[in-house]
C-alpha cells in the first residue's frame, strides 16, 4: 500500500488587520502591523498595553444571534474561518460520507475571554468565594471544556468521525494540523478540517504575562511594539485569531480536480522537559523537531526555500530559535530567509501556528516572502536572513514552518509543493 | 551540518502497544492497588463535598479524593506552581512508572513522551487568581498562572519531571479525551517512540468549577449518595461529577518484553466517531466508534468479555449506549459494567481509570460491579450489578463519552 499523503485544499484565516485570507496577505505582503493600544477594555492597569486586536462582527460575518450568544469568540473566529476554508475547497461537505470527515482544533486557552467575564460576575467582582451559580449563562460548560470549539466546528460541517480540540499551548496551531495529517495518513479520515482558534485578549490574560514579564512594557509605540529578532524587542504582543484548513487525502484530492495549495509532508514534535516557560538557549529539541519532519518530508536542509519563525519577540526566545536553525539546517541557516509574522499580527498563543501555516501556504502561492517589520537593529546574536521590514519575491516550493511554546512543547512543519517529483 | 541527536524516523508500523504501568488517583482509592480492593467490594466514593460548603448549591455530592497530602508526595518547590490535578497527575505518573520498573533517566530521553487528556485544566488555581485580580488587581496575579492553569500542564510538567524529550501532546474531548490520549499514545509508539506516559487526571471541585458543572446541568442534587447516579436504573436522573483519573505506561511491547517487564495488556483497537447535530434526527454514532474499535482490534464481538460504559446517568444517554451495544453484541449479550458508580464521572480522567481497572480485571479474572442500581429491563443489558463476579476476562471494551456528541472506544486484550 502506497503511503497516504496530505493536501491543504481549503484555508480561511480571521487575523488582526482584516477579515478573510486577502486581508491578511496584503496586511504581510505589505509589511504593514496590526498592533495597537488595547481598546477591549481598559487596561490601564497592566503593564503591557498593547494588542493585536481583531474588528470581527461575527453577525457581519454571517453568525446568528444564537451562536453568538453560544460561542466565545475564539470559536466564533473559528466558525467564520471553516466557512472560507470550505468555500476555498470547493469540496461538498453534504456529499461526503460524515463519518470519514473529522475535526482538530487547536486552542491555547480555550474560552478565556468568557470565563474571565462569567467569572467576574458570579464571584460578583471578585467578591465572592462561593460564587453564584444563578448568575451563570447556560453555556458556562461549553467555556469550562473547550472541546466544544470542535464541536461547533464538526456541527457547521457535519462532521461525525474523530473530532477533539488540540491543546499543547503556543504550539497548538501545529499540533492539531499535525494531528489531523496523521489521522488522514494512517486511514481514521479522509478529510480533515484542521486549524486552530484563540481569543485571549482579556484582563486575566494580560494579567499572567504581565506578571513573568512575557508581553512588552513599549505601550508608547504600539504600531512598533513587536519586534522579533531585533535587539530593541523586549517581550511578545498578544494576538487573537484563527486559521482552518481544509486537508484531504492528495490522491483524492487530485482526482476531484482540486487546486492543492500544499502538501503537508513533514510534521514533528518534541519536549524540551527544562523548565514550563524557560529555554536553554542550545535549541537542541527544536532542531530535533526540525530534522525529523524534514526527514519525514524527505527534505534535504538545503531545500527548503523560507522558514516560519516563531520569532515571538522575547529575548530568550529568538536566541533559542537562531541556535535551533543553525543546528538543524547548518549553512543554509544563513542562506535561507526566515521571517516572523509576529511582528505584523502579533502572537494568539494556540491559533498563531495555523496562522503561520496559512501565511507559508500563501507564501507558496504567491512566490512572495512575508518580512519581519519593526526590524531595524539586528541583535548579534540573532545573525540570520531574517527578511526585515520588506516582503521579497522569492521562488518558495518548500516551508518550514516552527512553534515553540510553554510546556516545553517544540514542534516542527514542512509545506511542499505536491508536484514537485513530477517536475523535471 | 552541525551534530543531530541520533533517534530514527521509523517508518509507520502496527508496532504493538502493551500498558506496564499503573498509576491511579480516585475517590476510592489512592493507588492501585487501594483502588482496586475498594472496587472489588464495590465501596463507594460518592459524598457530601467536603472542599467548600455546598449548602447553597441545588447539587452537592461528588467523589472526591479523600487523604492526599501533596508533601508526601512532591518536592517544595513545585507545590506552589501546580494545581491540585496536576499534583494528583504527577503523584499518579511517579506511581505508574514505579510499577512499570521504569527509570526515565535510563532511557534516551527522546525515545520517551507524555500525551494526557484534560477538560477543564487547573481551574481550582485558575479560580484563585481569578479572584485576586478581581478583588485586588492585576499585580496579585500568580506568576505560575500562565502556566498552572492550562489544558496542556499535566503533559509539560510530567515531561519536565522525568526529562522526556520525545512526541508529546494534549488532547481536550471532555470525558472522551482519555481514550483519545491513549489512542494517540500509541499512535505515537507507531512513529518510533518506545515509551508513552498517558492517561488523564482531571479534578475541578471548586465553588467555580462546580458552578460550571452545574450550568451544564444533569447533576443529580440527592443528598443520598446511595441514590444519586444510577446509570441504567430505572430511576435514572442525573449524574456525580468527581476528581481523579490514572495515569498509565503505554510501551512498545518489543520494548517491555526486551527490558523485561510485566504487562497489562494490550492497546488492541480503537475508534472515534461525533454525533450528528443535536436535534438533526440522524443516528447517533457511538456504535460506529465501537465497531470501529473492535475492527481496529481485529476482535468479533462474540470474544468481548466485558464492557467498561461510559454510563451517562440520565435516561436518555443511557438508552442511547445501550442501543449501541446491544446492535453490536445482542440482547444482555456481554457483560457491563460501571465502576463509575462509585467514583462519580472524573471528566478526562474517567475513561483512563476505566481502562486501568479493565487491566485489572483481566490481571485478576474478576469483573467489578455496578452499584446501587437495579437495570432497567428495558435496556437489555447484563449489568453487572451485586458483587464481583469472578470470571476470565481476556478481551475488555471501554466506551467513553463526551458532551456534545464526542464518542470514544477502546479494546484492550489481555497479554498473549
Amino acid at each position: 500500500m502506497s503511503a497516504r499523503r496530505v493536501a491543504v485544499t481549503g484555508l480561511g484565516v480571521l487575523a488582526p488587520g482584516g477579515v478573510g485570507r486577502k486581508a491578511f496577505w496584503s496586511l504581510l505582503s505589505e509589511g504593514r502591523t496590526a498592533t495597537r493600544g488595547i481598546t477591549f477594555f481598559d487596561a490601564g492597569q497592566f503593564r503591557s498595553r498593547v494588542a493585536a486586536e481583531i474588528d470581527f462582527d461575527p453577525t457581519e460575518c454571517g453568525l446568528g444571534a444564537q451562536e453568538v450568544r453560544r460561542m466565545d469568540r475564539a470559536a466564533q473566529l473559528a466558525v467564520v474561518a471553516v466557512r472560507e476554508a470550505v468555500a476555498a475547497s470547493g469540496l461538498e461537505f453534504s456529499e461526503l460520507p460524515a463519518h470519514r470527515v473529522g475535526v482538530t482544533v487547536g486552542s491555547a486557552v480555550g474560552a478565556t475571554m468568557s470565563l474571565d467575564e462569567e467569572y467576574r460576575v458570579v464571584s460578583d467582582g471578585g467578591r465572592l468565594d462561593l460564587v453564584d451559580h444563578r448568575y451563570a449563562v447556560p453555556h458556562l460548560y461549553d467555556y469550562f471544556v473547550p472541546s466544544s470549539f470542535a464541536a461547533e466546528v464538526a456541527w457547521s460541517v457535519g462532521a461525525q468521525g474523530p473530532c477533539a480540540v488540540v491543546s499543547t499551548g503556543c504550539t497548538s496551531g501545529l499540533d492539531a494540523v499535525g494531528h489531523a495529517v496523521e489521522l488522514i495518513r494512517e486511514g481514521s479520515a479522509d478529510v480533515m478540517v484542521a486549524g486552530a482558534t484563540d481569543a485571549p485578549i482579556s484582563p486575566i490574560t494580560l494579567a499572567c504575562f504581565d506578571a513573568i514579564k512575557a508581553t512588552t512594557p513599549r505601550n508608547d509605540d504600539a504600531e512598533h511594539a513587536s519586534r522579533p529578532f531585533d535587539a530593541t524587542r523586549n517581550g511578545f504582543v498578544l494576538g487573537e485569531g484563527s486559521a482552518m484548513f481544509v486537508l484531504e487525502e492528495l490522491g483524492a484530492a487530485r482526482r476531484r480536480g482540486a487546486h492543492v495549495y500544499a502538501e503537508i509532508s513533514g510534521y514533528a514534535s518534541r519536549c524540551n522537559a527544562f523548565h514550563m516557560t524557560g529555554l536553554r538557549p542550545d535549541g537542541l529539541e527544536m532542531a530535533e523537531a526540525i530534522r525529523v519532519a524534514l526527514d519525514e518530508a524527505r527534505v534535504a536542509p538545503a531545500d527548503v526555500d523560507y522558514v516560519n519563525a516563531h520569532g515571538s519577540g522575547t529575548k530568550q526566545n529568538d536566541r533559542h530559535e537562531t541556535a535551533a536553525f543553525k543546528r538543524s539546517l547548518g549553512e543554509h541557516a544563513y542562506r535561507t530567509p526566515i521571517s516572523s509574522i509576529k511582528s505584523m499580527v502579533g502572537h494568539s498563543l494556540g491559533a498563531i501556528g495555523s496562522i503561520e501555516i496559512a501565511a507559508s501556504v500563501l507564501a507558496m502561492e504567491h512566490h512572495v516572502v512575508p518580512p519581519t517589520a519593526n526590524l531595524h537593529e539586528p541583535d548579534p546574536q540573532c545573525d540570520l536572513d531574517y527578511v526585515p521590514l520588506t516582503a521579497r519575491d522569492h521562488r518558495t516550493d518548500t516551508v518550514l514552518t516552527v512553534g515553540s511554546g510553554f510546556g516545553g512543547f517544540q514542534t516542527a512543519m514542512v509545506l511542499s509543493r505536491p508536484d514537485r517529483e513530477d517536475r523535471p | 551540518m552541525t551534530h543531530a541527536p541520533s533517534t530514527t524516523v521509523a517508518e509507520p508500523s502496527t508496532a504493538t502497544a502493551v500498558v506496564t504501568g499503573l498509576g491511579i488517583a480516585a475517590p476510592t482509592g489512592l493507588g492501585a492497588d487501594a483502588y482496586w480492593a475498594a472496587t472489588r467490594a464495590g465501596q463507594t466514593g460518592i459524598a457530601r463535598i467536603e472542599r467548600f460548603d455546598p449548602d447553597g448549591y441545588p447539587a452537592r455530592l461528588a467523589g472526591q479524593v479523600g487523604g492526599f497530602d501533596v508533601t508526601e508526595h512532591l518536592p517544595n518547590r513545585l507545590i506552589p506552581q501546580t494545581d491540585r490535578m496536576t499534583q494528583l497527575a504527577l503523584t499518579a505518573a511517579d506511581w505508574a512508572l514505579g510499577d512499570a520498573g521504569v527509570d526515565p533517566a535510563e532511557l534516551a530521553p527522546f525515545a520517551m513522551g507524555v500525551v494526557t487528556a484534560s477538560s477543564a485544566g487547573g481551574f481550582e488555581f485558575g479560580q484563585r487568581e481569578l479572584s485576586r485580580l478581581w478583588s485586588r488587581g492585576s499585580q496579585h496575579v500568580s506568576a505560575y498562572q500562565s502556566f498552572a492553569w492550562f489544558y496542556a500542564v499535566n503533559s509539560g510538567q510530567i515531561s519536565i519531571r522525568h526529562g522526556m524529550k520525545g512526541p508529546s501532546g494534549v488532547v481536550v474531548s471532555d470525558q472522551a479525551g482519555g481514550l483519545d490520549a491513549l489512542a494517540h499514545a500509541r499512535r505515537q509508539l507507531r512513529r518510533g517512540t518506545r515509551l508513552v506516559v498517558s492517561g488523564s487526571v482531571d479534578a475541578s471541585i471548586c465553588p467555580w468549577g462546580w458552578v460550571a458543572y452545574l450550568a451544564g446541568g444533569g447533576l443529580a442534587t440527592d443528598d443520598d449518595p446511595r441514590r444519586a447516579y444510577l446509570p441504567f436504573d430505572a430511576d435514572a436522573h442525573g449524574y456525580v461529577p468527581g476528581e481523579g483519573g490514572a495515569i498509565l505506561i503505554v510501551e512498545d511491547a518489543a520494548h517491555a518484553r526486551d527490558r523485561g517487564a510485566s504487562v497489562y495488556g494490550e492497546v488492541a483497537g480503537y475508534g472515534a466517531s461525533f454525533d450528528p447535530r443535536p436535534g438533526s434526527g440522524r443516528e447517533p454514532a457511538l456504535r460506529a466508534a465501537i465497531e470501529a474499535a473492535l475492527a481496529d482490534a481485529g476482535t468479533a464481538p462474540a470474544e468481548v468479555d466485558v464492557v467498561f460504559a461510559d454510563a451517562a446517568g440520565d435516561p436518555e444517554h443511557d438508552a442511547a449506549e445501550a442501543t449501541a451495544l446491544v446492535e453490536v453484541f445482542g440482547p444482555g449479550g456481554v457483560p457491563v459494567t460501571a465502576p463509575k458508580s462509585m467514583t462519580g464521572r472524573l471528566n478526562s480522567g474517567a475513561a483512563p481509570l476505566d481502562v486501568a481497572t479493565a487491566l485489572l480485571a483481566m490481571r485478576d479474572g474478576v469483573i467489578p460491579p455496578t452499584i446501587n442500581v437495579r437495570p432497567d429491563p428495558a435496556h437489555r443489558l447484563d449489568l453487572a450489578v451485586g458483587a464481583a463476579r469472578e470470571t476470565p476476562v481476556r478481551t475488555a471494551l471501554v466506551v467513553a463519552r463526551g458532551r456534545g456528541g464526542f464518542n470514544s472506544a477502546l479494546v484492550l486484550r489481555a497479554p498473549r
